[in-house]
């Protein structure tokens, strides 16, 4: 018995040891997965983020390189101050202090000390920062703008916020996305995919080298580059038209929908949003309460449309045969309508009125009159209403344009439910709704609403939807964009807005604006427009707009432009419309009187009236 | 000539074999536990591999000096073996390097030396000597006192020397004891210490005494009447109710805060999971570490250099006490249950050459060879698995270091010598 103790124990022991590594090894353990060895560290590889062009493969967006001093300030030895600070530029007091942060959160694992050196102090400083133990210089990738234009179209990259993170795993603390414009539609494209690099850490968190010389790496796969459809210099030209004021201009090609130009005034430099001074320069564009640069007037302005709006009028009323190309009525310089005899002002001159003059000479008592006839047209006010406001939404107004932005506003197209919600016991009517004839009322559209609808018009029945992509680096672009949306209007009832349209610039409100050489068809508009200041509604000067598109046959540009507060439409945004065509169609500009006049002209006073705290007069 | 070279076959093959197997296996995962991505130079002697490959060769030397001296030398000398080696350790109060708080090292011009290590040969040889003498009978006490002394001299000085650990081992010697016929009751005590102290500290003193109450009465009349004695039962109560006193005592007011919270934890005492965090990332560091590359090791392990906590050194140590847990990490459950199976061959197979003995001395020997190779085995491992408490002794053949490896080099090598004398006697 004796013997057989010891031996017993033995073999008790080592049966323990085995079942405690089955349980450690096999048991308690999934298989050994590399991404949760918290001893490997996962660093990930950021590709070259894709470049973006226009449409005539003008680089606009690419990447710099920058290059940050990093710090392990463990590593760091006694160092002559005054020369080190004389390197890099920094104040004794900033090295002392940088180096007590960076200490206090770790002293091993490096962090940065300087950021963004320039380009000429990094081919300096790269020779020099050898002697000073525990400083290196870091390159990291900051985007690049060639161009000083486009900002809200182009967009900006920034850091990824937590947002991001929860919606998209592929997102960690720290990396750069996309915030706004083609930067942040076209994202997936842009980004590429990261890679990752595994590196060996000891215990103490330091990297020791690649973790099996980088067999397991997987590469970063680099972002795709961009071709937008933004033309730069008729852009840049219209940046510049809209110096001082503020609103938008938007071009499209009315063939393919594609965006020519999306000009919000006033916008900003977009390195300002690049490098050491990123932070600061944002702040000041969104404070600035008054011009708003961040925001992109040319999708998220909504205004009523005034009378480019009478170009869908007039069509729907055509098509529902409310009137004929013939019909006529006599305006006597005022509309009355109702049992109140409620007048409606004209500024036409008076006389008689048939779609064409009306259309080329705006008057509003034709509008209110053919209004009238197609909503009261039989006894079922709302089925004629919603038709009326299916035509228009045909229009591609009334919704989303479901374009490649990542902004946009619905505007608003009233239909019959819209009036039973205001007036839920009380027969409206077409008398009630009738500023709606004028592109007033509850009637709200964009800019690019307004773009859209003239290049419906020029295509005489479709559009396609808007877009500012042009080519993904050889991929074709979204089916949705080159399949055309019809409107509910015939083609035959085009061609008749098409000759009104053209009388707008051979005798009408814009006969000031024609160009040589092209025939343009276009339609102005001037939208009143109320704000609220301290509670008490308030007239602002009115909003100068226009439409057009060009030349006449075989439209190749449609265009729509919105100047706040100018006043009477075919003036300012009239002029604008005008210089962008010819610009875009002839590549110079014979309206050299008109176009001193537009750069040299300044609102700027007539923005800062409601914030005066005294009473002003407005449309001087 | 002829005999010296049939007495190299005698040599038992098995021993050596898993010898060489362990003592390279040791190496190369004191390899890869100690680099840092620089090329490897068995040569090279600045690095821990590079000195432990020296003495690997100063081990060899070992080998053939233990195994060419005559067996009669080793009786004749196990005495004075001994002596010299308390000689030694008394020596460190003198002249010892302290160590991590421990005072058991000689150094000089750099060669670092510790004699504890050789006193578990000293031991091994005084108690063979001992007991194989034809006077002894481990039956009187006064002989029992005298085996006691020779095992616990050493046991004093090396824990007046602050090191625990190593003094552990020479417990181990109980198991020859037991085998050379000392009384039963020892064991029982040893039973009665172990679980007494145990269920104090996880426990109280009041659940010990209830329970050993009931378990005394119960046994009381169990027992006919005839062997029945009250008073055996009374002292048996007694008994266990000192000793779970002291142990109370000792673990509130001796023990130190590090040694408390190792039994703490062993014992799963701490329940408040931010202290266990805080711990796991303090005293239970090691072990924490340890546990989790053994863990990430799962199956067949990651392989050979590519243990990444192991290359990381994420396990303080590991090239010496911790050296198992780069096992478990690069070779997985397969390797290091392989491992665990060498080490019961080697074990058992001690015990059974001993028993085949002819030779009181050597089988003695022999038996204590197996009890302290099993409690390095035992303390080790179970450390490094976090079975047992946490107790720093190093793994046989495996460990970094130097006095360990030789040391158990001419343990083993003495038996095996030994051994190959078995035949020769006839």
């Amino acid at each position: 018995m004796r013997k057989f103790l010891f031996p017993i124990i033995v073999l008790v022991v080592g049966i323990i040891f085995i079942a405690r590594l089955f349980y450690l090894q096999i048991y308690s353990t999934a298989n050994y997965d590399i991404y949760e060895d918290n001893a490997i560290r996962k660093v990930f590889t950021y590709p070259k983020r894709g470049y973006i062009y226009d449409r005539n493969n003008v680089l606009l967006v690419s990447n710099q390189p920058s290059y940050d001093v990093m710090i392990i300030p463990r590593e760091v030895q006694e160092l002559d101050t005054l020369e080190f600070c004389s390197l890099l530029k920094i104040s004794k007091d900033y090295l002392i202090t940088k180096y007590k942060k960076t200490s206090k959160y770790s002293t091993r694992i490096p962090s940065v000390f300087l950021a963004h050196l320039s380009k000429q102090d990094y081919g300096y400083l790269s020779e020099k920062i050898r002697k000073y133990k525990g400083f290196y210089i870091q390159k990291r990738n900051l985007r690049e703008y060639n161009t000083t234009i486009g900002a809200n179209v182009l967009g900006y990259v920034a850091e990824v916020n937590r947002k991001n993170i929860l919606n998209d795993d592929y997102y960690l603390k720290g990396d750069i996305i996309g915030k706004q414009g083609v930067e942040m539609s076209y994202e997936k494209y842009l980004r590429g995919v990261k890679g990752i690099e595994f590196i060996q850490k000891d215990r103490f968190n330091r990297d020791i080298g690649k973790y099996k010389n980088g067999a397991l790496d997987i590469p970063s796969i680099p972002g795709k580059d961009l071709t937008i459809t933004i033309d730069s210099k008729l852009q840049e030209y219209g940046e510049l038209l809209m110096k001082n004021k503020r609103g938008a201009i938007v071009a499209l090609e009315p063939k393919s929908g594609e965006i020519l130009a999306l000009v919000s005034s006033p916008s900003y430099n977009p390195n300002l949003l690049v490098g050491r001074e990123r932070s600061k320069n944002y702040v000041e564009l969104y404070k600035d309460s008054i011009y708003k640069p961040l925001i992109d007037k040319g999708l998220l302005s909504m205004f009523p449309p005034g009378s480019p709006f009478k170009i869908l009028a007039g069509l729907t009323a055509l098509q529902e045969k409310s009137i004929t190309e013939e019909s006529t009525i006599y305006c006597k310089g005022y509309y009355v309508y109702g049992k109140e005899k409620r007048r409606m002002n004209c500024h036409c001159g008076g006389g008689y009125r048939n779609i064409y003059n009306a259309i080329s000479l705006s008057c509003n008592s034709y509008f209110a009159d053919i209004y009238r006839k197609t909503i009261d047209s039989n006894n079922n006010t709302k089925k004629s209403f919603n038709q009326w406001s299916n035509h228009i939404k045909s229009f591609g107004l009334g919704n989303y344009l479901n374009n490649d932005l990542p902004i946009g506003k619905k505007g608003v197209i009233p239909d019959s439910e819209y009036y039973d919600r205001w007036y839920p016991d009380f027969k409206w009517g077409a008398t009630t709704t009738l500023s709606n004839a004028i592109g007033q009322g509850e009637i709200l559209t964009t800019p690019i609403q307004l773009a859209n609808m003239t290049a419906a018009v020029a295509n005489k029945g479709y559009y396609l939807t808007s877009h500012i992509i042009k080519n993904i680096d050889g991929d074709s672009i979204d089916i949705r964009f080159r399949t055309p949306i019809k409107t509910t209007i015939d083609s035959i009832y085009f061609e008749i807005m098409d000759k009104a349209l053209f009388k707008v610039y051979e005798s009408g409100t814009g006969k000031l604006l024609q160009i040589p050489g092209i025939e343009v068809n276009g339609k102005s508009g001037t939208a009143e427009n109320f704000v609220k200041i301290n509670k008490v509604k308030t007239q602002l000067s009115d909003h100068s707009i226009f439409v057009a598109y060009a030349p006449r046959e075989n439209p190749k540009i449609a265009i729509s432009v919105l100047v706040e507060n100018a006043g009477y439409g075919s003036v300012w945004a009239g002029r604008i419309a005008s210089l962008m065509i010819e610009e875009y169609l002839k590549k110079e500009i014979s309206l050299k009187k008109i176009e001193r006049l537009v750069i040299n002209k300044s609102l700027k006073t007539e923005y800062l009236k409601p914030y005066l705290e005294k009473p002003f007069k407005i449309n001087e | 000539m002829r005999s010296e070279r049939k007495k190299i076959f005698k040599i038992d093959w098995i021993l050596l074999l898993v010898y060489f197997f362990l003592i390279c296996f040791g190496l190369a995962n004191i390899i890869s536990s100690s680099i840092s991505g620089e090329n490897i130079s068995l040569l090279d002697f600045n690095t821990l591999y590079g000195k432990q490959f020296i003495f690997i060769i100063i081990s060899f030397v070992i080998i053939i000096i233990s195994l060419t001296i005559e067996v009669k030398f080793y009786e004749r000398f196990s005495s004075v073996f001994y002596l010299v080696c308390i000689l030694f350790i008394l020596g460190l109060f003198l002249f010892g390097n302290r160590v991590n708080g421990a005072l058991s090292w000689y150094s000089f011009s750099g060669i670092t030396l510790q004699p504890s290590e050789f006193m578990k040969v000293g031991v091994a040889l005084a108690v063979a000597k001992f007991i194989s003498d034809f006077q002894t009978n481990l039956k009187k006490p006064q002989d029992q006192i005298k085996i006691f002394l020779i095992i616990f001299l050493p046991v004093l000085l090396i824990v007046l020397q602050n090191d625990t650990g190593t003094s552990i081992v020479f417990l181990s010697l109980f198991f020859v004891l037991y085998r050379e016929g000392i009384s039963k009751i020892y064991l029982f005590i040893a039973f009665v210490i172990l679980t007494v102290s145990i269920l104090t500290i996880k426990t109280s003193i009041s659940t010990v005494l209830f329970l050993s109450t009931i378990l005394v009465i119960l046994n009381y009349f169990y027992q006919n009447r005839k062997s029945r004695s009250l008073i055996k039962s009374i002292l048996i109560l007694i008994f266990s109710l000192s000793i779970s006193i002291i142990t109370n005592y000792t673990y509130s007011n001796v023990l130190k805060t590090h040694q408390k919270n190792y039994i703490s934890v062993w014992l799963n005492l701490e329940k408040d999971p931010i202290k266990i965090k805080q711990m796991k990332r303090t005293i239970l560091y090691n072990l924490n570490e340890s546990e989790k590359a053994i863990s990430s090791g799962g199956l067949s392990g990651k392989g050979y250099l590519e243990g990444t906590r192991t290359i990381g050194n994420f396990v303080p140590e590991q090239h010496s006490d911790y050296i198992f847990s780069s096992v478990g990490e690069e070779w997985g459950f397969l390797g290091s249950s392989f491992i665990i199976i060498l080490y019961i061959i080697l074990i058992i197979r001690i015990i059974s050459l001993s028993e085949m003995q002819k030779n009181h001395f050597s089988r003695i020997y022999g038996y204590s060879v197996a009890s302290i190779i099993f409690m390095h085995f035992m303390v080790n491992i179970g450390m490094v698995l976090g079975v047992t408490p946490t107790i720093g002794i190093p793994l046989p053949f495996l460990s970094y270091g130097g006095s360990s490896l030789l040391a158990f080099t001419l343990l083993l090598f003495i038996f095996i010598r030994l051994d190959a004398n078995r035949i020769n006697e006839w």
